[in-house]
């Protein structure tokens, strides 16, 4: 018995192509003849199944499928296995055995139980207090990386710090679970996970302070210029903004101008601005303004 | 024989003669007042005149002969060494200067007694981040019977040794070690977003210039790119904006860009695509510099400039400075951005002064401006 396997990688496109279309010519030529093929009506990837033949005599079986082109010469009259290994990919088989005349069965492989679940989470960071910002997807696969179909309990439980879970249950549909959430009101990390009977997948969301608001500073003249300094920057929620956020502080004095753009370090920003008269400063961060500071000339 | 010789004599005499000539008195090429300079080897003569004084010195600069031209000077200050007038010329600590060299000047008389006199002088300098001009006033004096240059510089003080407490922040790209597995590696690009874009014609083609920000809390690598479309929707060029933006922001910080299309008419663009990309970037908050005492001038040959200094507020020297300003008009658009590079290095807690200049025909209407300053650093490089 010769044994002939091509996967669907290694075939050349044109020949896959004419495989193809030989092996459906073959399948509508051959549907008015008696069918010498039974398929089997349950078949699962990745396991073993087997084709029952009618008849005696050698013939040819081909074998198409999602991921497989198969030649093989057969007995009639006996069951052709399939190994595990010929059926890895879920999806539509079509068989055609040919001896002296052709005839053809088309069956479905069906995907295994899910063995993994990947889970898209996004964004990765959101502003808090905005709506519907947070969303993520989860797909289950079996072991051969077919998307299960079937319809399965997919549980989302979001993890906020220092706060209680929530959880979202959610049927899969088509090979896949949904969810969309708001953003809390507190910076932080927030953990994202999706499970699925035993499996499950793990995703962190970084919930960070929205725009500043209500910027105030501070400011005294010192021997090397103005040391200006914001109180602790927040937002309107009253998160601290991350470290490194601009804060831009301006000074003026009639028609001179200066400028720092300093980070802010531990919920401060802080800089020295040169002046000698005496001089209006402020802040401006983002969208958010601070207040005028009026600070004397050098005595 | 007898007769070749007084021939040759008189040859070699003749060429001596007009050699004399030709190094000695001025150049008659060129703009009537304004002297060019020149890298030929030649002779420093005695200067007779103020322009032959200065060339004579430039020209010693120029071939980097600095002992001639430390001599040639007269110093109003007894602090200033060879040294320190020979760093003012060359730069130090890794400034632009130091990779720069002179390649050629043009001096034009301001006015002149027969005691002294005042010259203006274009230095045209070649430098990695394309030529760099300076004007600058020298004056002169007449000392028995030459000219001399009168160095009135005073040498820059300098940084005394001390230790400056550095606390900065720095952001680190960590790659997961989580596989391939899909959705695992995701960690977006930054947030960024131009909020304002301008078109203009200008001098030397179309100009598209604006401001973007960084609305994430990560820094953010940005590049603006803009393309230009025809009334047939075909693309006429594309640009981007190269040096002229500052291209790591920090969270909420807003850089101007602007993006050159030389030899293009806006007349013939109908359409301007824009495109901001950001990735994710390793980056630092320090150095911080200061824009101090900016103030928009004419300078002395009728120019709109903004003038300031900058302060560099960390213990970080930064090499070379590049300063890029946005100028904005009383409905706050942005009508022009301007850049320029500090030749000298900004060192620790120092001050170093900068120019950008501004359009004749946009100066009228700039009511207020925005400095931001791009540093490159040897030490992070």
């Amino acid at each position: 018995m010769s044994w002939s396997i091509n996967t669907a990688c290694r075939l050349p496109s044109a020949h896959a192509t004419l495989v193809s279309a030989l092996l459906l010519g073959v399948a509508f030529g051959a549907s008015a003849q008696e069918s010498q093929l039974r398929v089997p009506s349950n078949a699962v990837a990745g396991q073993a199944a087997s084709i029952a033949t009618t008849g005696s005599g050698s013939a040819t079986l081909y074998l198409n499928g999602p991921s497989i082109s198969l030649k093989r010469d057969v007995q009639l009259g006996q069951d052709l296995d399939l190994t595990g290994k010929e059926l890895l990919a879920a999806g539509r088989y079509i068989a055609v055995i040919c001896a002296g005349s052709c005839s053809s069965a088309g069956f479905f492989v069906a995907p295994g139980k899910p063995a993994s679940l990947t889970f898209v989470v996004h964004p990765s960071r959101a502003p808090v207090g905005v709506n519907d910002v947070i969303s993520g997807v989860a797909f289950p696969f079996d072991q051969f990386h077919n998307l299960v179909l079937t319809r399965a309990p997919v549980q989302f439980q979001l993890t906020p710090k220092n706060s209680a879970p929530t959880s979202h249950n959610v049927q899969s549909r088509d090979g896949v679970a949904w969810f969309r959430t708001s953003s809390g009101k507190s910076a932080g990390p927030l953990q994202v996970s999706a499970s699925l009977n035993d499996l499950s997948a793990r995703r962190v969301v970084q919930q960070v302070a929205s725009d500043p608001c209500n910027l105030r500073i501070k400011g005294q003249r010192t021997a090397k210029g103005i040391l200006v300094e914001t109180e602790p920057v927040r937002d309107c929620s009253g998160n601290p903004v991350p470290d490194g956020t601009i804060v831009t502080f301006t000074a003026k004095n009639g028609h001179d101008v200066s400028f720092v753009d300093a980070p802010v370090k531990q919920d401060v920003a802080r800089a020295t601005l040169l002046a000698s008269g005496p001089v209006v400063v402020s802040a401006a961060s983002g969208v958010a303004s601070g207040n005028e500071l009026r600070i004397g000339g050098k005595e | 024989m007898k007769r070749a010789l007084p021939i040759v004599v008189v040859i070699v005499a003749g060429t001596v003669a007009l050699m004399f000539l030709g190094l000695s008195t001025g150049r008659s090429a060129g703009t009537v007042g304004v002297a060019a300079g020149t890298a030929l080897p030649g002779f420093s003569a005695e200067a007779s005149t103020p322009e032959q004084a200065l060339n004579n010195f430039l020209s010693d600069i120029q071939r980097r002969n600095w002992d001639r031209a430390f001599s040639s000077i007269e110093r109003t200050s007894d602090t200033l060494n060879e040294q320190a007038f020979v760093q003012e010329w060359i730069g130090w600590n890794g400034g632009l200067r130091s990779f720069s060299s002179l390649e050629r000047f043009d001096t034009r008389p301001l006015h002149a007694t027969n005691s002294a006199a005042q010259m203006r002088v274009r230095l045209h300098w070649t430098t990695p981040v394309g030529p760099v001009e300076n004007v600058r006033d020298f004056k002169l004096a007449h000392r028995g019977d030459s000219w001399k240059v009168i160095w009135d510089e005073a040498p820059k003080p300098n940084v005394p040794a001390q230790i400056v407490p550095v606390n900065y922040l720095r952001w680190d790209l960590v790659s997961g070690t989580a596989g391939q597995d899909w959705g695992s590696h995701n960690v977006d690009s930054p947030n960024v977003r131009i909020i304002s874009m301008n078109a203009v014609d200008s001098a030397e083609g179309a100009v598209v210039m604006g401001e973007v920000v960084n609305e994430d809390t990560i820094p953010a690598f940005v590049n603006v790119n803009a393309t230009l479309v025809d009334a047939s929707g075909s693309a006429i060029d594309d640009e981007s904006s190269f040096d002229k933006i500052l291209h790591v922001l920090l969270p909420k910080q807003v850089t101007p860009y602007r993006i050159d299309f030389p030899h293009v008419s806006l007349g013939k663009v109908k359409n301007v695509r824009m495109d901001v990309k950001a990735t994710l970037v390793p980056a630092s908050s320090d150095p911080v510099i200061g824009v101090m005492n900016q103030k928009l001038e004419t300078d002395a040959q009728g120019h709109s400039i903004l003038r300031g200094d900058l302060l560099n507020e960390s213990g970080q020297t930064v090499n070379i400075p590049h300063v890029i300003a946005s100028f904005y008009d009383n409905n706050g658009k942005v009508v022009w951005v301007s850049d320029g590079y500090v030749e000298q290095a900004l060192l620790p807690q120092s001050t170093e002064s900068f120019a950008v200049e501004i359009p004749q025909t946009l100066a009228g209407k700039v009511q207020s401006f925005h400095v931001v300053v791009n540093q490159y650093s040897l030490q992070a490089s």
